[in-house]
């Protein structure tokens, strides 16, 4: 079986935004990127999935600026065999994002799809939803655990109320929550090999495929900033004030 | 606007989220109200989701392939129907984000998630970047498919509307997938995402049985619901739905007590709209305090004791 894994460069899990003073969006300029951190769960799956005998090839995707050759080239370190980066310097929504990975999926024909559930920059948490339903493929979000077996995939999903076991039918896609695993981090040697590992550039006109926005962002603001309260001395001084709420 | 609202319930009762879902798709338009599920379960539901203020209609499909809310069937139910509705709302919850984007991308149309205002028709307001940032975006797809921060928008009332019960059918089971069962633990503690007091507790609590002692005792007191940080959740010391955060749960309660969590970002971009937050932890630089009404330096391990006992 084969595993298409799609990752995305965003800001870096550790940086706070700070919003442009046009409002035109979050400034992006000289701020520390790296990959998403659910993908990075996402490539870690799958490579575990390999050594278990599940998968023997993973081909990871990006779509994005040329830079996100650079995430590319951290999947392959990780150990995802070969990738595609699929190259535009607009913003693309997770709709014609879902659209380009329906394509490569066409052309790949692999037995999962691994994704991260959000992309912390964007939090819109659509696309491995979106691909699923363009491919007329089963859904397995958030999951907490993945177990190949035969022709079928067992997610167990973190959800509002605990976890929830669903079966689902290959090929199928899963997009993948925090404590589904702990990515490895690669080796010198590794990230040495990666560069020689196959990266084929392609466009989104390559897959037919429009990326024109649907959302206009009209603007982008600071959110409300919360001013810092007292601070008590003591336990005593805490009760008082807790009672002054009202709800002991 | 004629707006279909996805319900999410539970032994026969609307949820919360859904409640304030309401009040955003009454912005827009008219507000339908679809239920799924199967037997008596749903039928009450639906009956419940009839009396829901502001809620004019309401679809109820029932049968075995919607008793779990499986996002392949039940975004089979609603592309169809969506030929007599201009927008789709559903909870910005694990069941709304799971099946509003099937939903979206059936209808070739690009989700608003996690709402946080209606500024007009086809205008909205959401966070990005953990809550650092807030987007206005305006959509110009032909339909909407929305999820709705529950936090947000005041709650429609649960009595006082009397619409009527429709009974719709859709193409049923799609072959795609099958439950598989929930492990969830039932606990007469008020739901993290309508609870009006709620105690949290981070890394700082050690271990699962140390969190338990320090944690429930206060929590019990004040008839709180209880969350986590994420790192407490990671560590293991209490289950995933604990998890208050960008990633986990989105809480606004009367009063958040954050007992040994340091602040970090996606924390709080799960509870900084709580009316009052109160802050407990040794480190007094800690990024909680920049956010907090009230703060407490000190060990929580003397500290929640005895305030659990002078409360």
């Amino acid at each position: 079986m084969k595993i298409l894994v799609a990752v995305k460069r965003v800001i870096d899990y550790n940086v706070k935004p700070r919003v442009k003073a046009d409002g035109t969006g979050v400034d992006l300029a000289n701020v520390k990127m790296s990959m998403n951190p659910f993908d990075e769960i996402a490539v870690e799956e799958a490579i575990r999935l390999r050594e278990k005998g599940k998968a023997a090839e993973i081909v990871a995707v990006s779509i994005g600026p040329a830079k996100a050759q650079e995430t590319l080239r951290t999947a392959l370190a990780m150990g995802a065999d070969r990738a595609i980066l699929v190259e535009t310097e607009d913003e693309v929504e997770p709709l014609a994002v879902a659209k380009i990975l329906k394509a490569i999926a066409d052309e790949e024909q692999p037995g999962l799809v691994l994704l991260g559930k959000q992309a912390i920059s964007d939090d819109s948490n659509q696309t491995g939803q979106m691909l699923a339903a363009l491919m007329g493929r089963p859904q397995g979000t958030f999951a907490n655990a993945v177990e190949v077996e035969g022709d079928s995939v067992t997610v167990k999903r973190e959800v509002d109320g605990g976890l929830e076991t669903v079966k689902l039918t290959l090929p199928a896609v899963v997009t993948t929550d925090l404590r589904l695993n702990e990515p490895r981090y690669a080796s010198l040697p590794n990230i040495m090999k990666a560069k020689s590992k196959p990266l084929s550039a392609k466009t989104p006109a390559d897959y037919g495929v429009d990326t024109a926005p649907r959302l206009k962002t009209l603007k982008v603001s600071e959110p409300p900033v919360r001013q810092a309260g007292v601070k008590v001395a003591d336990v005593d001084e805490l009760v008082a004030k807790i009672k002054a709420l009202g709800i002991a | 606007m004629k707006t279909l609202v996805l319900v999410e319930h539970g032994d026969g009762k609307v949820h919360d989220a859904t409640l304030a879902t309401v009040t955003a798709a009454g912005k827009l338009g008219s507000v339908a109200a679809l239920v799924c599920g199967d037997g008596e379960e749903a039928a009450k539901a639906a009956a419940a989701a009839a009396t829901v203020a502001g809620v004019d209609k309401v679809l109820l499909a029932s049968g075995p392939a919607y008793a779990q809310m499986l996002a392949e069937n039940v975004a089979a139910l609603i592309v169809p129907l969506m030929d007599d509705y201009d927008a789709l709302l559903c909870n910005a919850s694990s069941n709304g984000k799971n099946v509003a984007p099937r939903v979206a991308a059936l209808l070739d149309v690009m989700q608003l998630s996690d709402i946080i205002s209606v500024e007009g028709d086809k205008t909205f307001t959401r966070p990005i970047y953990a809550g650092n940032a807030i987007a206005t975006v305006e959509s110009s797809d032909p339909k909407l498919v929305i999820t709705v921060r529950g936090t947000a928008f005041a709650k429609a009332a649960s009595e006082g509307g009397s619409a009527g019960v429709e009974n719709v059918s859709g193409p049923g089971d799609q072959g795609l997938s099958s439950f598989g069962g929930c492990e969830s633990v039932k606990s007469d503690r008020p739901e993290l995402t309508s609870a009006k007091v709620i105690v949290s507790g981070g890394r700082a609590l050690k271990d699962a049985e140390t969190f338990k002692e320090v944690i429930l005792p206060l929590a019990d007191k004040l008839g709180a619901g209880v969350g986590a940080s994420r790192a407490a959740v990671d560590a293991g010391y209490v289950p995933n739905d604990y998890q208050v955060g960008q990633t986990g749960k989105i809480v606004a309660p009367q009063v958040y007590i954050a007992v040994g969590i340091s602040g970090a970002i996606q924390h709080l971009a799960g509870m900084k709209d709580s009316k009052t937050i109160i802050a407990i932890n040794k480190d007094e630089d800690a990024p909680i305090f920049q956010v907090a009404d009230i703060g407490l330096v000190g060990d929580l391990f003397k500290i929640v004791p005895e305030l659990t006992g002078k409360l």
